[in-house]
């Protein structure tokens, strides 16, 4: 009987040498005479142990990792193939491994369990259960599972999902439309893709439960075109869910429809705000529309639009199936739920955590990811994305949940945790964010447009160490015309960094780290 | 299903442009899926297929233009055998992608947006990739590689101008 082995074939397990490991296995086997079935599954987030080996055993599944190609054959050697746990890349059994095990996973409870292109995998593991009770229940019974969870926009922003379904629901039928936005542009976040690229059913579910409770029949999913894998996983489970029956016409026979086309991005950061992300859909510059008018009541083509996140509308089946009740059990305050933490950048053991609300950022970056890479002292931390603010030691006891992060100025964002050590020159990073603005600012509203220019031109000057005083004075003047001034959250929030090196860290904006550190230019 | 694909592709002809852009053009919200396809398929958005689009789309050429000068993706000249692409965004940089970048560019002899007179590469600066538990990252037409050092990145270059010859 063949051996099963499992080799991930996510972004980041191929970014590592997955592929050559899987080769390398391929002829190890060969040459020992056994016969090895290497199955393809997603990654389970822990990218440190990346590329990992697990090998199924009547105990369970044991792991080896991080393994490179030039590993294989001692691995072999030392027994990989009956699961012999004396190599040093030897972890045991991966369901113990203290970094997955003490997770809380609704979400990404199948990745790297299954292979994600396979129905029959995920059906096996409460696949469109979720689906085929919102096909029993009434559309607006559906919505109220969505709302009872508390569940809120995982893609930033936070606003209740419920009340979003609720409000695309309650227009008058005709063309409605589920817009899954998966432009996941913010640095340090990867969650997004995980699902995509190792579970992407889930999200086909989702969506689907989306349009049965909105009453909409067409789903785009706007992906960024800096995600080919994510691309070519989607559109094949996309056909093969088609295919048996769960997109369609006439899905799982009950007459009622939901069609879902993948639409690529075109590498421009802006359109993951929700208007931009629509005008590019429909063809356009993606400038920022003023709201209201709402997409829910007119979003794409003029058409009500749920707009959702990947991880909201991951979170989606989980709720449908067990009980929105189940899914708000979990959580602090008014955050319920599970949040995807990306411990990113700088970090000894990254990776995916999905855990409720409520943890603190101190345990995460040094629990879970076990300090710095390089082994440095941790200096600051920039959580959600690259308008999110630049966090010294001070908060990272605050337990995380939206809220509680708002009241110091932080943003949880998407989740995403990138981590500094003490070389990190924190002037320089203030002028990236003002850079990286200037580069990606759709250019509709002046104080993004030209703001974004300026701030890098004052953090220049600061940093040459002319008129310190004056100087400081604009770069504050600058960035409240910003925060008050921008029309979304591009200009609005790029401050927020800029602010945060101000306040927390404003030796870094003095000559002497200029000099030293340099900065760049695109 | 290949994860690996060259970004050069068929010489353009008119008559082969006007194929891509009927294939297309029904498609509600149809610019952005015909673009991609004009690039796909040519590797890169030659300037004659600004009017056809137009035309094809009911646009001005303006705002075909306009559309195109927006996205970074999209590219009016042709491009490298090799578009590498940097992640110039902070997980990256909080591992070394400033020094990175500039040993890239200067290995290469290229400024971002530039191609080596030998067409063998392409160097674009990228915002995110999303490999950031394991950067840098860099991508290579459709690859993307991560714990990306300037020592790896010499002998990927190497290795990338090697393959070329050979396929000659």
């Amino acid at each position: 009987m063949a051996v099963t082995l499992y080799v991930p074939r996510d972004t980041t397990a191929l970014a590592l040498g997955a592929d050559r490991v899987v080769a390398r296995l391929e002829r190890g086997a060969r040459a020992r005479n056994v016969e090895v079935d290497i199955v393809r599954n997603g990654s389970r987030g822990l990218f440190y142990l990346e590329p990992l080996i697990e090998v199924a055993t009547p105990e369970g599944r044991v792991a080896y990792g991080p393994v490179t190609p030039t590993q294989v054959e001692s691995l072999l050697d030392a027994g990989l193939l009956e699961g012999r746990q004396d190599h040093p890349l030897a972890l045991g059994l991966t369901e113990e491994i203290a970094y997955l095990k003490r997770q809380q996973r609704l979400t990404f409870s199948r990745i790297g369990l299954t292979d994600p292109l396979s129905i029959e995998d995920y059906t096996s593991l409460r696949g469109f259960k979720g689906l085929e009770r919102a096909l029993a229940l009434e559309t607006q019974a559906v919505v109220d599972e969505v709302t009872a969870s508390g569940l809120r926009g995982r893609g930033g922003a936070a606003f209740p999902t419920g009340i979003k379904w609720q409000t695309v629901h309650d227009q008058p039928a005709g063309q409605k439309y589920v817009v899954c936005n998966a432009d996941e542009g913010d640095s340090g976040t990867f969650a997004d893709r995980l699902v995509m690229e190792c579970d992407p059913f889930l999200l086909i579910e989702g969506m689907t439960i989306a349009g049965l409770a909105a009453g909409a029949d067409q789903g785009y999913l706007y992906l960024r075109s800096e995600y080919p894998l994510a691309h070519a996983v989607l559109d094949e489970a996309i056909a093969r869910a088609v295919a048996a029956g769960y997109l369609g016409d006439n899905i799982l026979g009950s007459g009622r429809a939901f069609h879902l086309e993948v639409r690529l991005g075109a590498g421009a950061y802006i359109c993951g705000e929700e208007t931009s992300l629509l005008e590019s859909l429909e063809g356009k510059r993606g400038l920022v529309r003023a709201k209201p008018p709402l997409p829910a009541i007119e979003g794409l083509f003029g058409r009500p639009t749920v707009v959702n996140n990947v991880l909201s509308l991951a979170a989606v089946p989980f709720i449908l199936d067990q009980g929105g009740q189940a899914y708000a059990d979990y959580g602090l305050g008014r955050s319920r739920g599970t949040l995807a933490i990306q411990l990113a950048g700088n970090v000894k053991r990254g990776g995916l955590v999905e855990l409720a609300f409520g943890t603190s950022l101190r345990e995460l970056m040094e629990g879970f990811g076990g300090g710095t890479r390089s082994g440095r002292p941790l200096k600051a931390v920039q959580v959600g994305g690259p308008l999110g603010a630049y966090l010294p030691e001070s908060q990272w006891d605050q337990p995380i949940d939206y809220e509680g992060f708002a009241a110091f100025g932080g943003v949880v964002g998407h989740g995403g945790v990138v981590m500094f050590d003490d070389s990190v020159d924190m002037g320089e990073q203030a002028r990236f964010a003002m850079e990286f603005c200037s580069v990606e600012s759709c250019g509709k509203c002046t104080p993004c447009r030209i703001g974004a220019v300026r701030g890098v031109e004052v953090i220049d000057r600061l940093r040459a160490g002319e008129s310190r005083d004056k100087n400081l004075a604009l770069l504050t003047d600058l960035c409240d015309t910003m925060v008050d001034g921008s029309l979304c959250a591009m200009g609005g929030m790029t401050p927020f960094p800029v602010q945060s090196v101000m306040q927390h860290f404003p030796d870094d904006l003095t000559p002497r780290q200029a000099v030293t550190a340099g900065g760049t230019t695109c | 299903m290949s994860h690996s694909a060259s970004p050069v592709a068929d010489a353009w002809t008119p008559a082969a442009l006007q194929a891509v852009i009927d294939a297309h053009r029904t498609r509600p919200g149809a610019m952005l899926p015909l673009l991609h396809a004009i690039q796909a398929r040519f590797g890169f958005i030659p300037e004659e297929a600004v009017p056809r689009v137009a035309e094809a789309l009911r646009h001005t050429r303006a705002e075909v233009h306009g559309i195109i000068s927006f996205y970074h993706h999209f590219r009016t000249h042709p491009a490298g055998r090799s578009v590498i692409q940097i992640c110039r965004a902070e997980a990256c940089q909080s591992v070394g992608s400033r020094q990175l970048e500039a040993h890239a560019k200067q290995a290469l002899g290229l400024d971002y947006h530039q191609t080596t007179p030998d067409q063998e590469f392409t160097l674009e600066p990228v915002y995110c990739l999303g490999n950031c538990a394991c950067g840098p990252s860099i991508r290579v037409n459709d690859e993307i590689h991560g714990r990306m050092t300037p020592e790896q990145f010499d002998a990927l270059t190497d290795e990338l101008s090697a393959t070329v010859v050979e396929v000659k």
